[in-house]
């Protein structure tokens, strides 16, 4: 499997307040991998200087090439797209607008064969193409979140706590449909979650990250089996 | 009749230069988020810049253009040099609304320093009047309707139907998401104030043509009715600074034609009256949207 995204002694944060202490992770082509973490770990924080909204130092590389301190419309372009946390969706635009706007970087003339893709993988879009995003539901906004990202057609897709404020059934809904997606196109993600128990399910890979740095990685198995990861993330 | 078409006449050509400015008040609110006080006096400095053009020997035409193309450059620099570093609208809305007060007063005293407080003689566009039967219109007030229905099409046009114009509402609605979908927030902000200042430039140069004098306090009234128009209209929407500034502009001359005791002098607490009504009544105006906020 070829890297697609190798990142090492990254460090960053917010103004005086630092957050990442020399992170290390990389994820393959292809693989869904997921960082653990309880709250103010760092894991927003690993997300926003991978995608370049936080000033970060350290060595990111994505696809080969170094995307430190580059723009996040410079790192959108190379391939890396980003579902934030709390969805972040054009709440006064339209459905059909949002997913337009998600192709903001794209210059081809197969956008709209895009949109209608995606209408078909979420088809509660398609019912609301023509609503206001904001008027949707939590779940129904998750999925545009993460239909606008792809239509960036990322190389790599960072998700951001998708199952934040989602009802149970909703969130394993999603994550079957974030499997799907992984299974169907190779989609390479990287997810952030505190439900650790359905992000492991659908993991290849793991990090649980502690106080801003990495303090135990493996396959999804062995997070699953490791003691202190099960006492800490997964509640048995 | 004759007299109430006369003024019908007369409130649509004063609305419509009201439209103008409260077109750029809602450019300004539809791309930043924010309501900037100084808009009146940006036109005010763009007005004198056309009439500066013409005393140098532009047609007035010509002049009218090249100050809008300079007003584009200068409303995007002050976002750029003054705006952007006090901080953002999200986070420190009171801080830039203070500063758009501060701009306000700096571009008053500005024109005062380079061009003098005394009035300054504006051509009008057009003297002749056009001869509809029951009434006459002059050729300016037809021109300055034809041109408020023209810049809205092509506002809308490009709101709507351009990819500019879809960054510009995605950076209103959430400049984080814009840019995690990769739309430079900084240009289209720019762009945003560069093309309310164009809009403004327009206004005022058909204002002071209208009127044919121009002086430092033109604007200072004028703000105040497209603040009235933007209120009624909704402040999101082009169509209802539109609507709202024919509206305010017709119901301002009737009330001061018919009822004796509002007069001139109480046209502008008029104005102010309606902005209140509004407010209470239905503060998103006629075409605005109803915030939607989700927790």
């Amino acid at each position: 499997m070829t890297r697609l995204l190798d990142a090492a002694d990254v460090t960053g944060g917010y103004g005086p307040v630092q957050v990442l202490f020399g992170l290390d992770l990389v994820v393959d082509e292809g693989e869904v991998v997921v960082v653990l973490g309880a709250n103010g770990a760092g894991k927003t924080t690993t997300l926003r200087a991978l995608c370049g909204m936080i000033p970060a130092k350290g060595t990111v590389t994505f696809a080969g090439e170094s995307i430190i301190g580059k723009k996040p419309d410079d790192i959108v372009r190379r391939g890396v797209a980003h579902v934030p946390q709390g969805r972040g969706t054009f709440a006064d635009l339209t459905v059909e607008e949002n997913l337009r706007a998600g192709a903001y970087v794209r210059k081809d003339d197969e956008i709209p064969a895009d949109i209608d893709r995606w209408y078909t993988t979420f088809p509660r879009l398609a019912e609301r193409r023509d609503q206001a995003a904001g008027s949707m539901s939590g779940g129904e906004q998750q999925m545009l979140a993460i239909a606008r990202a792809l239509m960036s057609r990322p190389h790599l897709l960072l998700l951001d706590e998708p199952s934040l404020g989602l009802a149970p059934l909703i969130t394993r809904e999603l994550f079957t449909q974030l499997a799907d997606l992984n299974r169907e196109t190779g989609m390479t993600m990287l997810v952030v979650e505190q439900n650790a128990n359905l992000a492991l399910d659908i993991a290849d890979r793991g990090y649980v990250l502690e106080a801003g740095a990495i303090v135990t990685s493996g396959t999804a198995a062995e997070l699953k089996s490791d003691e202190a990861v099960r006492k800490a993330y997964l509640g048995y | 009749m004759e007299l109430f078409l006369d003024r019908l006449v007369i409130g649509l050509g004063q609305g419509a230069i009201y439209a103008l400015l409260a077109l750029a008040l809602v450019l300004i609110y539809r791309s930043t988020g924010l309501l900037n006080f100084a808009q009146g006096e940006m036109a005010l400095f763009s007005t004198y810049m056309t009439w500066q053009l013409i005393e140098w020997g532009l047609p007035l035409v010509v002049a009218v253009i090249v100050s809008m193309i300079l007003s584009f450059i200068g409303g995007a620099f002050i976002e750029r040099a003054i705006i952007r570093p006090v901080g953002d609208v999200e986070h420190n809305p009171l801080s830039i609304v203070i500063v758009t007060i501060g701009l306000f007063l700096a571009f008053n005293a500005l024109v005062g320093w380079v061009w003098g407080t005394d009035g300054r003689i504006f051509p009008k566009a057009l003297t002749t009047t056009l001869n509809l039967g029951v009434t006459t219109v002059s050729w300016q007030t037809v021109v300055t309707l034809g041109v408020l229905v023209a810049e809205l099409v092509v506002l809308y046009l490009v709101f709507q139907k351009t990819k500019l114009g879809l960054a510009l509402r995605a950076v209103a609605s959430n400049s984080e998401s814009s840019r995690l979908v990769g739309i430079r927030v900084g240009r289209m902000l720019m762009f945003g104030w560069g093309l309310a200042a164009t809009v403004g430039a327009l206004g005022g140069s058909l204002y002071a043509s209208t009127l044919t004098t121009l002086d430092p306090s033109l604007m200072a009234v004028l703000l105040i009715y497209a603040f009235a128009a933007a209120t009624l209209g909704g402040f999101d929407s082009p169509v209802g600074a539109v609507v709202g500034g024919l509206i305010v502009g017709v119901v301002t001359v009737m009330a001061e034609g018919y009822i004796s005791w509002i007069g001139g002098d109480l046209k502008l607490a008029f104005a102010f009256f309606l902005i209140l009504v509004v407010l209470m009544v239905r503060p998103q105006g006629l075409f605005g949207k109803e915030q939607v906020k989700r927790v």
